[in-house]
Formats: structure tokens, sequence, C-alpha cells
């Protein structure tokens, strides 16, 4: 889908750079001459990769400026999934609000759930009763693996491997069993309320979640010799899409990428919420093992390291977790204090989701904003894939993890 | 850092451009909008201060007047602060802050979208979520959704 025509020419050699080495001609975006022989010039091809396209996790376009196959400039448009969901809270009572949450992120609805009750919750100054609390965090966790076991599954078809798909999508297949026994609903859920949940696990639960850790825990492995140490998708990976920790800080990459170049920074340990400063867990972080440091694959095993630690979490809870009533607090009208607002952050699998609240004192919230993580992600496209070939935007697309859903909300 | 200090910090440093510190949950400090980039500038690059991060910007229509809320936060000393500015309806502008967090681009080109606020010296302000050639800006109270849209009908 070429809106201009390019002429073919011949190339002295070395005239095409190292895919490694970022490009920044000053000439940009008239027409570039290249050294070496006098009149040889090529110019510039602007290409459009998607709304429609298998590797972009979703309606996504990218606007892609390339000399050849080299990109010079990448330019995303979002908002094809557009559903203006900030409106369509401002006129829905704080409960109502939570299905909304589900069909942000809709690979970590749980999480979605979490970080907004989280905000009312702070507003309303009420109390979590214990057990609810060990319930979010093994909900949570349990998204957490389905979300990252999914990022893993299509990072590999994107690269081009078909089977860990499949693996992939076995092990959340028990997952979404764990959740439809305990609320009914296999993808978008409305399960965490605020105060409270809508469920509390049924018999069972606890014997069949151990059972899914322990068959779960050995099939980490399995996806490491599947994938992660293949020698074609290592060559796919490493040294592509490099972020370093300053630029990261810049374009406020959290969460796994943020971690991939080396960041011991998890919200869940740093600025704990809910309950997670009462386990023990390790947190990844990339050392740039295959490559340099903060490349995809640095990232993509960041993912891939967090799923024991999810598992470890997830069995600390289950042998803390005391009995109760998941209802008990679960207020009859929310009806937070006249002008409070609040920001709070948690650690969704895509990174720090933000949800910032106003309150004007009715059970209508005046105001809710989200960050999303996965919109400050994206607007580094431009910089990560700049100077690598058409191809590794695939890689950088799936390091980054992204869900639309979630970007445009 | 608590706010208190670094709003006290703060006003040693600005004076008047400063005014007041707010505590309702959260904790915000409200600066004159020709200022907030210089004020972003001291707590981007001051050693004590040294935000590396900014969380999240956003608008808000408070009906009397628009927000920009700017939400910042420092890993190395982990502290938080939130700013707000108040510009008028009719005409509201902010200079940018782009400079600083490259993040901002995105969070601004949204406020500009769902808002109307113009950020001065923004590289590429352009409506981000709707498209180019939408009408009106749809987060503001007293937004109405343009009957046809290309010709074709606009339900709600």
């Amino acid at each position: 889908m070429a809106d201009t025509d390019t002429q073919q020419v011949d190339r002295p050699e070395g005239a095409i750079p190292d895919a490694n080495v970022t490009v920044d001609r000053p000439g940009y975006p008239d027409e570039v001459a290249l050294e070496g022989d006098d009149n040889i010039e090529s110019e510039l091809m602007t290409l459009n990769m998607g709304p429609q396209h298998p590797s972009t996790h979703g309606v996504l376009r990218l606007e892609l400026k390339t000399d050849g196959e080299i990109i010079e400039h990448v330019r995303p448009h979002i908002g094809y999934l557009h559903r203006c969901f900030e409106k369509h809270a401002e006129s829905l009572s704080y409960p109502q609000v939570i299905p909304f949450t589900d069909r942000m992120d809709y690979l970590a609805a749980m999480n979605n759930n979490l970080a907004y009750c989280l905000a009312v919750e702070r507003l309303l100054e009420i109390e979590i009763p214990e057990r609810v609390e060990y319930v979010r965090v093994i909900i949570c966790e349990l998204n957490r693996l389905a979300s990252h076991l999914v990022s893993f599954g299509t990072y590999g078809m994107d690269i081009g491997a078909f089977t860990p798909f499949l693996f992939a999508f076995r092990e959340r297949e028990d997952i979404f069993d764990l959740f439809e026994m305990t609320c009914g609903a296999r993808m978008l859920y409305n399960y965490i309320w605020v105060g409270g949940v809508s469920h509390d696990f049924p018999p069972g639960f606890v014997e069949k979640c151990t059972a899914f850790l322990d068959k779960f825990e050995g099939k980490i492995n399995d996806y490491n010799n599947l994938l992660s140490y293949n020698k074609i998708f290592i060559e796919r990976t490493a040294n592509i899409g490099v972020l370093p920790v300053d630029k990261a800080y810049s374009y406020n990459l959290t969460g796994p990428n943020l971690r991939g170049s080396g960041v011991k920074w998890d919200l869940r340990r740093d600025d704990p919420y809910s309950i997670y400063d009462r386990f023990e867990f390790d947190i990844p972080v990339g050392s740039g093992e295959m490559g340099q440091l903060g490349d995809c694959w640095d990232r993509y095993m960041v993912r891939i390291r967090e799923m024991g630690e999810s598992v470890r979490i997830i069995r600390q809870a289950l042998e803390q977790m005391p009995d109760g009533d998941v209802h008990k607090a679960v207020p009859r009208n929310v009806r937070p204090p006249k002008d409070a607002e609040c920001y709070t952050r948690s650690e969704t699998p895509r990174g720090e989701m933000g949800i910032y609240v106003i309150s004007d004192g009715s059970n209508v919230p005046y105001r809710v904003k989200v960050k999303s993580p996965c919109f400050t992600a994206i607007s580094a496209m431009n910089f990560l894939t700049r100077g690598h070939y058409v191809a590794d935007i695939i890689a950088v697309i799936g390091s980054i993890d992204i869900v639309l859903g979630e970007v445009d909300r | 850092m608590t706010p208190q200090e670094i709003f006290d910090a703060l006003k040693s440093q600005f004076g008047d451009v400063i005014i007041d510190l707010t505590e309702n949950v959260d904790t915000w400090i409200r600066v004159k909008p020709g200022s907030i980039a210089d004020v972003c500038v001291f707590l981007h690059d001051d050693e004590a201060m040294k935000f590396e991060s900014l969380m999240c910007l956003s608008g808000v229509d408070y009906e009397e007047h628009l927000s920009v809320v700017y939400h910042l936060s420092s890993s190395s000393h982990r502290h938080r602060i939130t700013l707000k500015v108040e510009v008028p309806r009719d005409d509201p502008h902010v200079p940018t802050v782009e400079h600083l967090w490259l993040v901002a681009n995105w969070h601004e080109r949204e406020a500009y979208d769902m808002f109307g606020i113009v950020f001065d010296g923004h590289s590429d302000l352009r409506r981000i979520l709707c498209p180019d050639d939408w009408e009106g800006h749809p987060l503001r109270k007293d937004y109405q959704v343009q009957e046809f849209y290309r010709g074709i009908k606009v339900e709600v």
C-alpha cells in the first residue's frame, strides 16, 4: 500500500546503515542524498501498516517512512477503538463504571477492576476485609499469568513460531476455568467491587488452583525451551528496539518494559498497595544476556520470569488466606466527599495504570481519567524502531505488549 | 519530601507564581499557568526534587475554568506531587512541558483533543483519539455531539 512509488536504485556498498544504529539525517523529510556516488538519490516511501494487521495486536495504524527496508520515521495513529470511556464514566454511578474498566485492557480485566476500585476506596477511606484482600491478590496474579501467557504466545507467533501460542492458550484455558468457577465469566468479569468482590471463592477452588500451579510451574521451563532460547527467536529479538533507562523514564514506560532496561522498580514492592508487602517475591529485570540491555529479548524475558514470581505470590496467598465475608465492606451508596480527588497507580501486567478520580460529592464521578501504560509505551514507537528494518517493527510491538483497547479507552 | 516541603521549596524559589497547597485525599499545588514550564524545569532538574517521570497529564473541565493537572513522580527520591493550573475556558493556553518529559507530547495532544487546551510550543499539536476533522472537544461539560460526520448520522 505504498503512497508513492520509489525507484529501485543500486546502492553503493555500505550505504544501508547497520540495523542497530539510529539513523539521524538532518535533511528529513526532504529527499535524502546518500554519500558515495555522485547522483544517487533515494526517495522516502510512505507505507501504512494497519489498521487491520495481524501483528499490531489490535487496531493500530503505523505510518512508516522507509528508506528501502530501513525505517526513518514511525508515526502511530491511534483512536480506532476509542469508546469515550471517560465521558461515559461521568454519567454512571461509581460501581457502574467497573464493567467499562473490564473492556479497556481485556486481557487483564481483573487488574483494571482493582486499579479503579483502589482509587474509589481511597476517596471513601473504607477498610477492606482481610479475606477480600487475599482474594484480590490471588485473582489478580492469576490474571497476570493469563495476560503474560497471551503476550508470550502471540509474540512467538509474530516472530514466526506457531507452537508456543498453542501451549500458552492451553494453560490460559485452565486459568479461565478457575475464573469461571469463581464468578461465571471467562473474559470480562466485573468481579472486583468497591469494598469487596462479587463472589467468594467456591468450595474446591483452593485445591483446583494449587493443582493448576503445580502443573503450571513446570511449564515455564517448556516455554523457555520452546521459544526463549531458540536461536532464530534470539536473532530476531536481541539488539532490537533498545530502550535506555533515561528514555524509559522520559517516555514513562513502566512495568516489564522499564524492568527490561534493568531498573528494579515494581509498584507491588516499591509503592505497595493492597497487601503486596506481605509476600516474598523477586523482581526480575533485564540484564542484556543476549545482546544490549533493554532490547526486545530482555523485555520478553522479564515477563516469562515474572510468571514464576506470580506463582510464588499466589501460593503464599492461598496459604495465608483467612475466612471472612467478602461483601461486608461493600458500601450501599458510594458518595465520596465533595471536591476530593486522588490519583492511584497499580501494577497491571502492562505497567503502571493510573486512575485519577475527582468527586463532586454526588454518586457520579465528576471526572475519571485513566493513564494507560500502553498509551505511553506506544508513544515511544518512533524512538524504538528508527533505523531498524521493517520486519523489526513486529518484534518491537510485541515486546512492549500493548492492548489497543486500553490505549484508546 | 512531603508535599508541604516541596511547596515551601517552590514558594521560596518562585514566590507569587505558586498559589496555594490544598489537601483533600490527595494534595495538590496550584501554579499560575504562564510559569508551569519553569516550575517543571526546576522540579525535573533540581537534585533534591528530581522528578524524572510525568505519570499523567490530565485536562479537567471545572465549568468556570479548565484545568491541567500534572502528576509527577520521582523514583530516586520516592516522592510524588500534583500540580494544577487553571486556564480560562474561552482561550486556554498553557506552555508545553514536552521538552522535559517526552511522554507529555501525547498527553498534551489528548488534552487538546478532549478539552481544546492549547499547549504553546508543542511540536505536533493534533487530535489523537478523535478524527482530525471532528468538531468540538468531547470531554467538555457543555459538549454537544455533532449531528453528522462526513454525511454519516452520529447516533448517541
